[in-house]
């Protein structure tokens, strides 16, 4: 994990926020990401940002659930203990379809929630770094990483001159760690100099 | 791509003056503020009836089945009701936060959260009936097809029974997926206001890091939507398997076609029932009238009267069909056990009548729709009756059967039976008031994505969009920019 330096600019107002993405975008700077505390729709695209393949792995654990269903079960019921009901097909396809649709219903599901956390980096007990407390509550906080070349003090007036209501430069962790929310004033979280 | 801009015809989904702040402000508190003496009083009650609860169906597991009062031909009676019942329940809360969501009704925003909690638990209330009612409750997990050393002996898969099993654990761990994926960005809204240490680190374990970033709403959004399509036909598939326990059996009165659309409908029904109580509760303990609207409980009453008037078509069919299909022992379940008002149990068919499909056509009237205190009274009418409906279902087919000379005496509860059922009251108000005091009962972000599309002071900013010729509003809402 490395410490990295951040510019921050923070928008009380989705149609203030969406030019200054472009306005940022177009001098050449690279948007890290912007925290909002909802979904903004259109925004993942005026980022840049190409569409998630989440669904596509939904449907992948979806089929696999089905397979696994019908092997399993015509498995056990035609070769491992073949039970005669009344004489009927071994092979009863139609009245495993509740169980094969279950089925692939909970692969589904489960694999993607599962597939979304790993993506997401997300677990109990991970913690990550929180450019500003109100980005879960009422305001978009863009993050612009800096790089050597970058002047953060221009960048900031860039910012402020499309709207952002508060501007900052901050050091912090770039990934996540284990770790509670209980203690915000570690060493990881500095803010340097307005 | 959505529309930015919502008709004036629409009503507001959220009332008053509202910014982003305000609108985490006001779910949010009921959470941070301590608990009324009112919710203490609520969640006391409820730990009784659960201990009642607990201490009845210890009696059943050490004694047996025999602690209940079921009999030669009565082999499912209030157990089985109560199962069923609970199921039914348990169904609105997924179809309010999926087929809603697919059909992008934006009024399932204020109330999905609610109703999605509600769904988990009645179906946790729901399973301890069957499991409790295998009488020898420690082999429970023989219901599960694993290799074993019994043969190894698997489980029946041509089995209705075992869909059951399939379908309700199935639905239990989606709908649990679905609503606490739901939750993690309102925890995280919740964590970055609490004020003590305990509570910062609780809900930052809940909330499992979440930031808001972009592309995490992103596969989030993604994630809903698709979970959201695996669960409308899950919810569907779920009360067909359990009307599929009656219908492949060849018991009078049961073994009909028309049962999986006819289960379907009520547990729709009983479910929208059981959202009514519930919010019409909340929305004025927490102060969330803003949010939970006369607009939300208007549309749900008038799912209550499309899908009582369903049931009230299919009790319809079944009684012409059991004349019309000259079938004596159909005949005799449909007209002398049911609609005959003064065989034994015809009060329980007359009663079930009267609560499901004569007392809900008063919503067809917009006043009623709107009055709070006729919803709430309906909305224990209609679960009154619709568990009406599954003893009526599975007693009446069962007390006279084939043999005459095995014809049962006259089945009542015992106070054991009675206490299990008390029981899973108690354990769903437990598990709701905790809820309620500990969960933001409104889905925050999802409240703030509709606020400016649909707030009632955002609205008027419209007016000029209405305004508008047709050709100059298309070329600036219509389509994606």
């Amino acid at each position: 994990m490395a410490q990295k330096k951040f510019v921050v600019g923070c928008f009380d107002d989705e149609k203030v926020l969406f030019p200054a993405v472009k306005q940022v975008r177009t001098a050449g700077y690279k948007i890290k990401d912007v925290y909002t505390p909802f979904p903004v729709h259109g925004l993942d695209h005026a980022l840049g940002m190409r569409e998630t393949s989440l669904h596509t792995a939904g449907f992948i654990y979806g089929i696999t659930g089905t397979t696994t269903a019908i092997s399993c079960i015509s498995w056990i019921f035609t070769k491992d203990w073949p039970l005669n009901i009344g004489g009927k097909p071994h092979f009863a396809l139609p009245a495993w379809i509740p169980i094969i649709f279950e089925l692939t219903v909970l692969f589904a599901a489960v694999g993607m929630v599962m597939t979304f956390m790993w993506l997401c980096q997300m677990a109990p007990g991970v913690k990550k770094h929180h450019f500003h407390k109100r980005a879960t509550d009422d305001l978009f906080v863009m993050v612009i990483e800096c790089t050597e070349k970058t002047n953060a003090e221009d960048l900031k007036a860039l910012l402020a001159s499309n709207g952002a209501v508060e501007t900052d430069i901050q050091v912090a962790e770039d990934g996540w760690w284990f770790g509670t929310y209980d203690n915000d004033d570690d060493n990881l979280y500095k803010q340097v100099a307005h | 791509m959505h529309l930015k801009y919502e008709s004036q015809l629409r009503e507001p989904l959220v009332y008053g003056n509202k910014t982003y702040a305000q609108v985490t402000e006001d779910i949010v508190r009921p959470i941070e503020a301590k608990p009324s003496r009112l919710w203490y009083i609520g969640f006391f009650i409820a730990v009784a009836l659960l201990s009642f609860g607990a201490y009845s169906v210890y009696r059943e597991v050490t004694y047996g089945i025999g602690q209940w009062n079921l009999n030669k031909t009565i082999g499912w009676g209030w157990d089985i009701t109560n199962f069923v019942w609970w199921v039914g329940i348990g169904h609105a809360g997924t179809l309010i936060s999926a087929v809603l969501l697919l059909f992008r009704q934006g009024w399932r925003t204020g109330v999905n959260r609610a109703a999605e909690a509600m769904t988990i638990f009645a179906v946790m209330c729901a399973g301890q009936f069957p499991i409790f009612h295998m009488g020898r409750v420690w082999m429970a997990f023989f219901v599960m097809p694993y290799p074993n050393s019994r043969g190894p002996l698997w489980v029946n898969f041509n089995s209705p029974l075992l869909w059951d099993v399939f379908a309700i654990s199935t639905y239990f761990t989606v709908s649990l997926l679905f609503w606490y994926s739901g939750l993690l960005p309102d925890f995280a809204t919740v964590r970055d206001r609490a004020f003590t240490k305990l509570r910062k680190k609780l809900y930052g374990i809940a909330s499992f890091g979440w930031t808001g970033s972009t592309k995490h709403w992103q596969r989030h959004e993604s994630l809903s939507l698709v979970l959201a399509g695996l669960s409308t036909p899950l919810v569907l598939s779920v009360h067909t398997i359990v009307s599929f326990d009656f219908a492949t059996s060849v018991i009078p009165g049961w073994h009909t076609t028309i049962f999986p659309p006819y289960f379907v409908a009520g547990a729709i029904f009983s479910g929208f029932a059981m959202v009514q109580t519930l919010l019409l509760i909340v929305r004025k303990v927490f102060g969330l009238t803003d949010y939970i609207t006369i607009g939300h409980i208007d549309l749900m009453n008038k799912v209550i009267v499309l899908t009582g008037s369903i049931v009230g078509i299919a009790y319809l069919t079944e009684l012409f069909m059991g004349w019309y299909s000259q079938n004596k022992y159909e005949g005799y379940t449909f007209w002398y056990s049911r609609a005959y008002l003064f065989s034994p149990y015809g009060w329980s068919y007359w009663g079930m009548m009267a609560c499901n499909v004569l007392s809900p056509q008063i919503f067809w009237s917009k006043k009623m729709r709107r009055n709070v205190f006729v919803t709430f009274f309906m909305s224990i009418i209609v679960n009154i009756g619709m568990w009406f409906e599954r003893f009526v279902i599975i007693v009446t087919s069962l007390y006279r059967d084939y043999l005459p000379s095995s014809w049962s005496v006259y089945y009542s509860p015992s106070i054991w039976e009675i206490g299990f059922y008390l029981g899973t009251f108690g354990l769903f108000f437990t598990c709701f008031f905790l809820f309620a005091k500990y969960f933001p009962v409104i889905a925050v972000a999802e409240i703030k994505y509709v606020l400016k599309r649909s707030g009632e002071s955002y609205k008027p900013e419209f007016d000029a969009i209405e305004a508008q010729p047709l050709e100059s509003f298309v070329h600036d809402h219509a389509h994606a920019h």
